[in-house]
C-alpha cells in the first residue's frame, strides 16, 4: 500500500508541474495571435474615423505602440500577479468580466456536462451491452442526430417547441427579472446562490432557466460519449477476461457490470477531459442562442472590438480551465487505472 | 481405467455461424474423462480442440450452437439454461486458458478475482475465510501472500497462469479443462504448471483434460491421449499404447513431426488442415494421407474397436465387410489432387 501511495504522490506532482509549461505557451500563443491579427482595440472602438494623430496618441497612452517583446514582458508580469487588466470599450476590469461573466458560464458547462456524461454514459453503455438490438439501433441514431445537429438549430428548435409552443420553458436568461432582483449574490453560480438563500421560489426559477441551455449543450456532447463509450463496450466484452470471468461462472451482471463498464470507461474519462474544451467552445453558441450573459457571450463581443486584454483574458481563462480539469482527469484515471501510475 | 466418468461426452456437434456458412468445428465427438484422469486432446491449430474445450462448459462464444450430449451428474450441459451452466463453471467445471497475460482484469486486485469467485458460489463464507482460502491456494501454487494485494500488471506470464490456476482450483471443480495452459510461458515455467496440474490430480482426484499440439507434454503427464482432425477424434487409447504403436495414419505422421534430440530431419505432413467450411468427402484426412485408399476419398470412416481401450477411425482397421469392392486399392495421386480440389 506504501508503494502505491508513493507512486500516486509521484504521478500527482509530476503531472502538476508539466501546468507550467502549458500555460506559459498557452499564454504566449494567445499573446502573439491577438497582435497578429488584422485591427487594434483603438481604430476599432474610434469607428475608423479617427485622425491617425489621435489614435497613435491613444496607443501611446495604452503603451501599444512600445515593441512587442516589452508588451509580453509587462503582460506575462501582470498575468502573474493575478492582474488581467482592463477591457476598453465597454471599460470595465477584465477580473470583474471573467467573475461576473465567468461563473454563468461555469454554471451552464456544469449542468451541461452533467447532462452529457448521465446521458452519454447511460445510452452508450446500453447500446453497447445489447448490441445490435433495437436498443442499440436507436441509441445509435439518437448519437448521431443530436452530434450532428448544429448547437444554434438543436436550441432554436427547443426554444420554438418548448418555449414558444407547449409554453412550458423560458427560452433567454439566467432568471426571471424578479428572480435577479431578490437574489443575493454569494457566488454569481445562481443555484448555488439560492441555496445559500434558502429561497427556493428562485432556485426552480434558475433551474427553469438552465434546462434548455444545458440540455442544448449536453446533448451535443453526449453524441460523442454515446458513440465512443458503445464502441469501447463492445470492443471490451470481447476482451479475454471477460470470457474468463464467465469460465468462473461468475454472474452475467456482475461481468457487464465490474468487469466489463469499468474497462470500457477507462478511455473514456481522458475523452471526457477533452470535451470540456469543446463544451466551452460550444457555449459560446449556446449563449449566443440562449442569451446568457456568460463569458463567451463576451468574448465575441471584446474579439469584434479587438480589445487585447479582454480577449486574452478571457481566452486565458479558458485555457486555464482546460488544463485545470484535464489535470484532475489525468488524476481520476490513475485513481482508477492502476497501470497508468507506472 | 475402471472409475465412473465425470463427464461423458456424447456425439457432441459445435457449429459456428459464419458469412460464409456454417463451420463444423466439432463433429460428433464422444470422450469419457473419469475422476483422478489425465486426458491428453491433441491436434494441428484450428481442428476443434478447443471448442471442444469450451463445448464441455457450454462456454461458446456468440453466433455458436451445439448439440449432441455432455452428461455432468447424471445431467445433459447442452442445452442448460445460462444460469444452469453458471452454476456449474468453476465449482464442477474449470477452465484455464492459453494466455494468461490478458485473462485477468486489469483494473482488479488477485484479492478482489479471488473475493468475487468465492463470493459467487461459497456466498455464506465471510471475508476471513476467503483470505484463508486464497491464500492457501496461492500458497501452493507458489505465490506468496505478500503479492494478494497487487494488480496483475505486476506479476510475470507464468506467475499470472498460475494465480489463474489458483482461481481455478481454489473452488475445488471435478474436472479441469486445461487449453495449452503453457503454450505461451518458457520451458522451466510450463514444467512448473505442468507439476501443479500432476499435484491437483494427485490430492482432489481431479479429472484434467489437457488440450496441446506438445506431444511431450501428453507423453508425460496425461494417462489416455485423444488425437483429433477436423473436429473429430480420429484415435483414442491410453498414451503409451498409442504412442508406442499408432494406429491412425495421422497420429503416425503427427507422431513423426515431433522433434527429439535424434531428430535430423525436420518431417512435415503435405498439404494443411481442410477448411472446416467445406470437409473433404469421406475421410477428411484422405488428402494428406500417405496410406489413403479408394473408399478413404467416398465414404466416412467407421469408428472401431481395436483393443478394450482403443478405438479408431480409419478404414485401414475396418470394418471389412463395409468396404466396397476394390475400396482397398491405393489411392493415385492424381486422385489425391482432385480430392484436394473438391
Amino acid at each position: 500500500m506504501a508503494a502505491k501511495g508513493t507512486s500516486l504522490r509521484q504521478y500527482a506532482l509530476t503531472r502538476l508541474a508539466l501546468v507550467v509549461p502549458m500555460v506559459l505557451i498557452l499564454l504566449t500563443l494567445v499573446f502573439l495571435l491577438m497582435r497578429v491579427a488584422p485591427g487594434d482595440p483603438v481604430s476599432a472602438s474610434l469607428g475608423g474615423h479617427a485622425p491617425p494623430a489621435v489614435i497613435n496618441q491613444i496607443k501611446h497612452k495604452l503603451g501599444f505602440d512600445k515593441p512587442l517583446y516589452v508588451q509580453y514582458v509587462q503582460y506575462l508580469g501582470n498575468v502573474g500577479r493575478g492582474n488581467f487588466g482592463t477591457a476598453i470599450n465597454p471599460a470595465q476590469p477584465v477580473s470583474e468580466i471573467i467573475k461576473v461573466n465567468g461563473t454563468a458560464t461555469l454554471e451552464l458547462t456544469l449542468y451541461a456536462m452533467i447532462i452529457a456524461i448521465t446521458v452519454g454514459v447511460a445510452i452508450g453503455l446500453l447500446a453497447g451491452r445489447f448490441r445490435d438490438t433495437p436498443v442499440d439501433s436507436g441509441g445509435r441514431l439518437f448519437g448521431i442526430i443530436i452530434y450532428a445537429t448544429p448547437i444554434f438549430f438543436l436550441g432554436l428548435m427547443a426554444q420554438l417547441f418548448f418555449g414558444v409552443y407547449l409554453g412550458w420553458l423560458p427560452v433567454s436568461g439566467r432568471a426571471s427579472p424578479l428572480t435577479q432582483a431578490t437574489l443575493t449574490t454569494h457566488t454569481n453560480i445562481y443555484t448555488i446562490d439560492a441555496i445559500i438563500d434558502r429561497n427556493w421560489a428562485a432556485l426552480g426559477d434558475v433551474l427553469r432557466h438552465m434546462i434548455l441551455p444545458a440540455f442544448t449543450l449536453g446533448l451535443v456532447t453526449a453524441g460523442v460519449f454515446i458513440r465512443l463509450i458503445r464502441i469501447n463496450v463492445i470492443r471490451t466484452m470481447k476482451d479475454d477476461y471477460i470470457e474468463a470471468a464467465r469460465a468462473r461462472g461468475i454472474n452475467e451482471r456482475s461481468v457487464v457490470y465490474h468487469h466489463a463498464f469499468r474497462n470500457a470507461l477507462v478511455p473514456v474519462i481522458t475523452i471526457i477531459g477533452l470535451q470540456v474544451a469543446l463544451l466551452l467552445g460550444g457555449a459560446v453558441l449556446t449563449e449566443t442562442t440562449f442569451n446568457w450573459p456568460g463569458i463567451g457571450h463576451e468574448l465575441l463581443l471584446y474579439i469584434e472590438n479587438r480589445d487585447y486584454a479582454a480577449v486574452q483574458g478571457i481566452i486565458v481563462v479558458f485555457a486555464l480551465v482546460v488544463v485545470a480539469v484535464s489535470v484532475v482527469i489525468d488524476f481520476v484515471g490513475a485513481f482508477i487505472d492502476p497501470r497508468i501510475r507506472y | 481405467m475402471t472409475n465412473e466418468p465425470v463427464v461423458s461426452v456424447r456425439e457432441l456437434r459445435v457449429y459456428y455461424g459464419t458469412k460464409r456458412g456454417p463451420v463444423q468445428a466439432v463433429d460428433g465427438v464422444s470422450l469419457d474423462i473419469a475422476a483422478g484422469e489425465v486426458v491428453g486432446l491433441v491436434g494441428e491449430s484450428g481442428c476443434g480442440k478447443s471448442t471442444l474445450g469450451r463445448g464441455i462448459l457450454g462456454l461458446l462464444p456468440e453466433g455458436a450452437s451445439s448439440d449432441g450430449e455432455v452428461i455432468y451428474g447424471g445431467r445433459n450441459i447442452v442445452g442448460m439454461t445460462p444460469k444452469e451452466l453458471r452454476r456449474l463453471r468453476g465449482p464442477d467445471l474449470g477452465l484455464i486458458f492459453q494466455e494468461p497475460m490478458t485473462r485477468l482484469n486489469p483494473l482488479m486486485r488477485i484479492e478482489e478475482h479471488f473475493k468475487e469467485t468465492l463470493e459467487q458460489h461459497e456466498p455464506s463464507l465471510g471475508d476471513k475465510e476467503i483470505r484463508r482460502r486464497s491464500l492457501e491456494t496461492l500458497g501452493r501454487m507458489g505465490i506468496p501472500p505478500t503479492r494478494f494485494s497487487q494488480y496483475p500488471h505486476e506479476f510475470s506470464g507464468g506467475m499470472r497462469q498460475r494465480i489463474m490456476i489458483a482461481l481455478a482450483v481454489v473452488l475445488q471443480p471435478k474436472l479441469l479443462i486445461a487449453d495449452e495452459p503453457t503454450t505461451s510461458l518458457d520451458v522451466i515455467v510450463e514444467a512448473q504448471i505442468l507439476s501443479i496440474l500432476a499435484d491437483l490430480r494427485r490430492n482432489f482426484g481431479t479429472a484434467l483434460l489437457l488440450i496441446t499440439h506438445n506431444l511431450g507434454i501428453v507423453a508425460e503427464s496425461c494417462d489416455r491421449v485423444a488425437v483429433m482432425y477436423a473436429g473429430k477424434i480420429v484415435e483414442e487409447g491410453p498414451a503409451r499404447d498409442v504412442f508406442i504403436d499408432p494406429a491412425h495414419p495421422y497420429t503416425r505422421e503427427l507422431l513423426r513431426s515431433t522433434i527429439s534430440l535424434e531428430t535430423s530431419e525436420l518431417h512435415s505432413i503435405p498439404g494443411a488442415p481442410p477448411s472446416l467450411l467445406d470437409p473433404p468427402r469421406g475421410c477428411r484426412f484422405h488428402p494428406r494421407c500417405p496410406s489413403a485408399m479408394w473408399v478413404c476419398a467416398t465414404t466416412d470412416p467407421i469408428e472401431k474397436r481395436i483393443d478394450a481401450d482403443r478405438r479408431v477411425q480409419c478404414w485401414l482397421h475396418g470394418p471389412e465387410d463395409r468396404i466396397p469392392e476394390g475400396g482397398t486399392a491405393e489411392l493415385e495421386r492424381e486422385e489425391i489432387a482432385v480430392a484436394e480440389e473438391a
